[in-house]
């Protein structure tokens, strides 16, 4: 050895970023490769190889009408569960490559998990027919408290807050929207007084949060029995000794003119009524607020790094009681879908877990609003098929068909967002 | 800008951490605060800052009277600060860390101008020469490069003080250069410069005003002139030797063979370790040295099985060691000393009873037939909180509620309360009063006296040379060499930014 | 390390003063003590919800109209609308003193103990989870499953008397048990948030237990339209504690052994040293050569056993069969019952009496104050929400605040 010899390396600059590697995870394809297997294994089973399956898409509205769709079912289940099964080997593939798929894949891959499961449902149906206009409709329309409430979990998350309320809150605010309307005799102004009671829930939630540095796991967990108790109480009371302080009122839907006669995405979009057209404007701007603005930026700050925001002069706790309080009143605006947005008189305990599985659609849609709506579409897809499979009846239990959103979050929980990561810094009390 | 500090006091309880402190700082000049880990440097910064309120004194800038409620006020007033512990959010971008707090908006909607901020982040770094990406993600950025944007983010704020606190903790030596240099370009721009630090050398290069403070209180001025023995003795309040006594070693036969160790970040790929081999004899102490980050903390913790090797073996006395359960390598008779007390060495909500077995509770006499045994704790408790003279009020005191000096005691007391054959103390010292450092430095010395074969990774040269009976220097998740502790400090800083071998570097 | 003088004592702090024993101390320690908070928490909900009674009372809102003309009418009122839940409470949950029997007056506190029985044993296991850091919702979902496995060996299988008891308990465990594994394995095995998984697990209980519940095997005959099973065997039932005039059965007394047993699970035993370790530090406890999978694993399979236990105690006790709403909401309530009882089995213990005794009272508030049993989760979730803030408690009632807690505070 004759000068001293430093690595190149040590003189390279070191804030280059250094290439890292995309983390390797196999989670993911393992569990599309699962749920594809079981999805081959278990339709096949149930579908008859001599049927068929329609599928119909028109609606009398439409500008022109898109013919129906007959397939023969045992091939199409197999074709289909096959393409999803390839594609979980892809994912793999890229896996093992450092790679990560295109957000086409999922796409594809749900579509044909879900076009399988419809071929089956519907399979030797020969009166009826699987409606899929109507049923993308009803997933929207079913989907709206679980956005609604799922946004608002984001919402509060960021900023480092967990809101276990949701269920709380939009119960609450299904509570206030139909006493209010009632009283007022307007649907519309129930509406717009429920982000009122979901907020109450939520500054509850935030004064003990940052206030009292009480667990917040636990004070959701009670704030949820707290309304769910005092909403029964005034109900069997105060509502059952008045009626008339509780009545059904309804939303007309508002047909949008023009998009709303486009086949399929018009009845789908464009022919709902003004709670979803609000939910449409909160998904976007929650969106583009939560990652272009100010606002967005300094949460976020919050809920990752509270010292860091607060080092910078970001009062880290005003923060958080002002977005909890937003996050709240959110999910009150979507508990008036279960009251005056679908016609329905206030009843007992009407959320009825609804809450619960926004939390999930909103860890699954990885905290952001976008990814927020498409899990709580999909939650709003499950339900809605298991309500049309009812109707036109169908080989498997419709327990099971209940139980598929539940079994997917788990899978998902376990392995596809394995890696995305909460906000760093939530549950943690900030204290100076 | 002048900023002057007068008879700041801040208490927390019964406990001043500040008191009447004065202080003053002149544009174009560095400015180093001077003092031992726990002295009362940061809570004063802190105070400066508006992030902690005086309980007495007052602040002045331009000799005018100034309150900050907040880090706003004081950033929107000139000053600027960079916090030992980097206050960057992870997920974020430099050009948005750039923005935080301060954003400037642009449109209609108000929305972020992030281009302006990338053009701020390239102007500044241009100038300075850092070569910032500034879309880079935070986290993905080496230490040194955080610290720089850090900077540059007091710098967009045109800070007119700007505070470093010990800033160069983190840092190779060559790193710790250029930064002293960034400082020197400051100052000659007319940039007050407050410097944080505890070591003497850094002081000496750049200061131009000095400034001891021990234990919350100003005990002195000094000038960077005065021997670093002066400003040690003004530091610590009395005259220190870093070295510990300590008999030659008598080393035995080799009890720890490392051979071809490996490990390799399993998400990222990243080599952590790359093929380390080495011997350690019975009766001696090798002091890994090196940057933090350069693979010591993953050699420690694949020695004890805390982290999965991919290659290479570990054997303890002919036993191997590699692949075999944590509490197994314990059984076996290593110690582990973890590198951060209070994450992975104690429970800060569990009793000092509890925190002292915390590794052996499920053997004799602790506990019978899986069944704790309350009064042998007990006494097992009052009989170690003795020997290791650990200050606490009470054995059933939460652990949490102590010192970081007598956690560590704890810590210590409870490994060494086994047989051991290999003892693994990572940074045994780090955040210690200088109390709790010789204490800490004379039980491991006894160790080896023992016989045990001790393995002690720091960060500190000073710690380094005062334990070491060979020093391993890591670099890269290699060992560049095992040197002998009489190798100067400059060799082995040259070796731990990866130069090779010892003859040619002297 | 940076300088956190919070929770550093200088080297040389000098010691504490010693405690003086003096009046003045003694008066400090009863009013800056946890239990005094309990019992103001629990007296503060119960003047919330009396609030709300006075508020929707139609006496009372009558006698509001004309308040200024005279205010005793609405005092009045208001006193007898008060009086009448406070009453239907303690008749309905301590003694009943309109009774002429000796059975009839102690009937309401051996309804309580029977309330409570299920709260007990599921309070045991989540109290067990919050103390290894896991936050478990999924003990309707636990219940649920071993209810399903105990029933069906109560009323499938012929067997005598104390085995086929033994064997439809043990039956409860092992379907709580299962149903508790499953988000524990994952949790310690993908890192799968218990708090999900025990959601999503709950409703899939629920679904499948409504699928079981129309198979053949578990009707009764196939005319039946309520989906419940057949009633479980005589000799698969708990027996009665104090005879027929009781519904108190066995399963209290299998609860508080299960609470003793917790107890020394938790405070005495090295697998417990391991749990709680794991649960304060999993890093420290993974550094001191423990298996944090391992007690991840463990402390769900065992909440999961007892919440198993907890059905038990409606197929095996009062209800006899399986239904698609066996359990109420005790899984629920439980973990009010667990986060009141601070997670201690002794504190679980009281906590699940106190709130079985809410329960308890439904019947009598229903039919003597006219109210539905809603304003006993009112009661409920306040007492656990004002126990959680003990500084607003103490504000509301003007406590001091005790010295150990002043520093943190400053």
């Amino acid at each position: 050895m004759s000068a001293p010899v430093v690595e190149p390396d040590a003189l390279a600059h070191p804030e280059s970023g250094e290439g890292r590697k995309r983390p390797r995870s196999y989670k993911g394809p393992i569990a599309l490769g699962v749920i594809a297997l079981v999805a081959l294994v278990g339709l096949g089973f149930f579908t008859s190889s001599d049927t068929e399956t329609t599928f119909s898409f028109a609606k009398n509205s439409d500008f022109f009408t898109i013919p129906d769709l007959t397939v023969p079912s045992l091939m199409a289940v197999i074709v289909l569960t096959v393409i999803a099964l390839l594609l979980a080997v892809y994912s793999l593939v890229l896996a093992t490559n450092h790679r990560k798929p295109g957000i086409w894949l999922p796409v594809v891959y749900g579509i044909a998990i879900i076009g399988a499961l419809l071929t089956t449902a519907g399979a030797g149906r020969d009166n009826t027919s699987i409606q899929f206009t109507s049923l993308l409709t009803s997933s929207l329309f079913l989907a709206v408290p679980l956005v609604f409430g799922a946004l608002a979990g984001t919402i509060c998350e960021r900023s480092g807050i967990v809101n276990i309320a949701i269920e709380g809150q939009l119960l609450a605010g299904a509570f206030l929207a139909a006493l209010v309307g009632s009283m007022a005799g307007n649907a519309y102004i129930g509406m717009v007084v429920a982000p009122l009671a979901g907020a109450a829930v939520g500054a509850i939630l935030a004064v003990f949060a940052t206030k009292y540095w009480v667990d917040q796991i636990v004070v959701g967990v009670v704030l949820n029995l707290l309304v769910l108790g005092l909403t029964g109480f005034f109900f069997n009371t105060v509502m059952s000794d008045n009626p008339n302080l509780n009545q059904s009122l309804n939303m007309q839907s508002i047909d949008i003119p023009v998009l709303s006669s486009i086949p399929i995405i018009g009845p789908v979009l464009f022919q709902q009524n003004l709670l979803v057209y609000i939910l449409y404007v909160t998904v976007i701007v929650t969106q583009i607020m939560l990652f272009k603005s100010r606002w967005g930026l300094r949460v976020r700050a919050v809920g990752e790094h509270p010292k860091a925001a607060d080092t910078v002069g970001i009062k880290v706790n005003r923060t958080r009681l002002r977005n909890t309080i937003l996050g709240g009143a959110v999910a009150g605006l979507g508990g008036a879908f279960f009251t005056v947005a679908s016609g329905l008189a206030f009843g007992n305990n009407m959320s009825a877990g609804k809450g619960y599985i926004a939390l999930a659609a909103m860890i699954l849609g990885r905290w952001s609003p976008r990814g927020a709506l498409v899990a709580a579409l999909l939650f709003g897809f499950a339900d809605a098929l298991r309500v049309q499979l009812g109707i036109i009846g169908s080989d498997i239990p419709s327990e099971f068909l209940a139980m598929t959103p539940y079994l997917a979050t788990i899978l998902a929980v376990a392995g596809l967002v394995g890696h995305s990561r909460a906000p760093a810094a939530e549950n943690i009390p900030y204290k100076k | 800008m002048k900023l002057e500090l007068q008879g700041i006091t801040k208490k927390f309880g019964d406990f001043t951490a500040n008191d009447a402190i004065d202080l003053v700082v002149s544009p174009g000049k560095v400015h180093a605060l001077l003092g031992e880990n726990g002295a009362g440097k940061s809570t004063l910064m802190n105070v400066l800052f508006g992030l902690y309120d005086a309980d007495g004194g007052q602040i002045l800038l331009d000799g005018e009277p100034t309150v900050f409620s907040d880090p706003g006020d004081a950033m929107d007033a000139g000053i600027g600060m960079v916090h030992q512990h980097f206050m960057l959010v992870p997920v974020f971008t430099v050009a948005e860390s750039l923005m935080l707090g301060h954003e400037d908006v642009k449109g209609p909607a108000k929305l972020l101008n992030l281009d302006a901020a990338r053009d701020k982040v390239k102007e500044l770094s241009e100038r300075f020469g850092f070569h910032i990406d500034p879309d880079a993600i935070i986290e993905d950025l080496s230490v040194g490069a955080q610290q720089r944007v850090e900077i540059i983010k007091a710098l967009s704020r045109d800070a007119k003080v700007l505070i470093l606190d010990e800033p160069t903790a983190v840092l190779t030596p060559q790193e710790t250069d250029e930064l002293l240099e960034i400082v020197g370009q400051l100052r000659d721009s007319g940039t007050a410069v407050v410097l944080i630090t505890h070591k003497l050398r850094e002081v000496k290069a750049i200061a131009d005003d000095i400034t001891v403070i021990r234990r919350g209180k100003v005990v002195g001025t000094a000038s960077p002139s005065d021997s670093q023995e002066e400003l040690a003795s003004l530091m610590v309040g009395r005259s220190v030797s870093m070295a510990v006594d300590k008999e030659p070693a008598e080393p035995g036969d080799a009890a720890l063979t490392v051979d071809g160790l490996s490990v390799v970040d399993e998400e990222t790929d990243i080599t952590l370790l790359d093929n380390v081999s080495f011997e350690l004899r019975a009766g001696e102490v090798l002091a890994v040295a090196g940057v933090q980050g350069n693979g010591q903390t993953e050699l420690a913790e694949a020695i004890l099985g805390l982290t999965k090797t991919d290659a290479g073996s570990v054997t303890l006395d002919g036993e191997r060691l590699t692949g075999r359960s944590i509490r197994s390598v314990l059984d076996a008779g290593v110690g582990f000393v973890p590198e951060d007390r209070t994450e992975d060495g104690v429970v800060a909500d569990f009793t000092i009873i509890n925190n002292l077995i915390l590794d052996l509770y499920d053997r004799a006499p602790y506990s019978k037939r899986g069944s704790l045994q309350p009064s042998v704790l007990r006494e097992n408790a009052d009989t170690q909180v003795e020997n290791f003279d650990v200050r606490t009020t009470s054995i059933d005191a939460l652990t949490g509620s102590l010192s970081g000096g007598n956690q560590q005691k704890v810590v210590l007391a409870r490994e060494l309360s086994r047989d051991l054959k290999l003892l693994i103390a990572s940074q045994p010292t780090r955040g210690l009063d200088v109390g709790s450092i010789e204490f800490v430095h004379k039980r491991i010395i006894e160790e080896r006296d023992k016989g045990v074969a001790v393995l002690v990774v720091s960060s500190e040269l000073d710690e380094v040379y005062a334990l070491a009976d060979r020093i391993a220097v890591m670099y890269h998740g290699k060992i560049v060499d095992i040197v002998s502790p009489d190798t100067d400090r400059d060799t082995l800083g040259l070796m731990m930014a990866g130069a090779h071998s010892k003859e040619e570097v002297a | 390390m940076s300088e956190q003088p919070v929770t550093q004592t200088p080297p040389e702090a000098p010691e504490p003063e010693a405690p003086r024993r003096d009046w003045g101390t003694a008066w400090r320690h009863v009013v800056e003590s946890s239990g005094l908070v309990v019992a103001m928490a629990i007296l503060a909900a119960l003047l919330i919800a009396g609030l709300l009674v006075i508020i929707v009372d139609p006496a009372v809102q009558d006698a509001a109209k004309y308040f200024f003309a005279q205010p005793a009418d609405f005092f009045k009122a208001a006193w007898d609308a008060l009086w009448s839940v406070y009453s239907a409470i303690f008749q309905g949950a301590v003694v009943n003193l309109d009774s002429s029997t000796f059975a009839g007056t102690i009937r309401p506190f051996t309804q309580t103990l029977t309330q409570a029985t299920p709260l007990i044993f599921a309070g045991l296991g989540l109290g067990i989870g919050f103390r290894a850091g896991m936050f478990n919702i999924g003990a309707q979902g636990q219940l649920l499953i071993g209810a399903t496995l105990g029933a069906y060996i109560g009323f499938a299988w012929d067997l005598p008397f104390p085995l086929h008891l033994v064997l439809a308990i043990l039956g409860c465990a092992v379907g709580g048990a299962i149903w508790g594994f499953i988000p524990g394995i994952l949790k310690a095995k993908t890192g799968a948030h218990e708090v999900i998984v025990t959601i999503m697990l709950n409703y899939i209980a629920l679904n499948l237990v409504a699928w079981l519940l129309s198979l053949d095997a578990f009707k009764v005959n196939d005319v039946q339209s309520n989906p419940k099973s057949p009633l479980v065997e005589t000799s698969a039932q708990y027996p009665l504690l104090l005879g027929g005039n009781f519904n108190l059965h066995w399963g209290f007394v299998l609860a508080l052994v299960c609470a003793w047993g917790v107890w020394w699970l938790m405070e005495r035993s090295t697998l417990g040293f391991e749990i709680r370790a794991a649960g304060a530090n999993a890093r420290a406890a993974r550094t001191a050569g423990m298996s944090v999978t391992k007690t991840t694993i463990l402390v769900m399979t065992i909440a999961g056993a007892l919440a198993g236990l907890a059905g038990s105690t409606f197929v095996l006790g009062t209800e006899k069969a399986l239904t698609d709403a066996t359990g109420g909401t005790v899984g629920f309530d439980a973990i009010t019952v667990a986060l009141l009882g601070r997670s201690r089995p002794v504190g679980t213990v009281f906590a699940a009496i106190l709130f079985g005794g809410l329960q308890a009272a439904g019947p009598t508030l229903q039919t003597q104050a006219d109210l539905r049993p809603d304003i006993i989760f009112v009661i409920q979730a306040l007492v656990v929400l004002f126990i959680a803030a003990p500084p607003l408690v103490r504000t509301m009632f003007r406590l001091p605040v005790p010295a150990h807690e002043k520093v943190v505070a400053a």
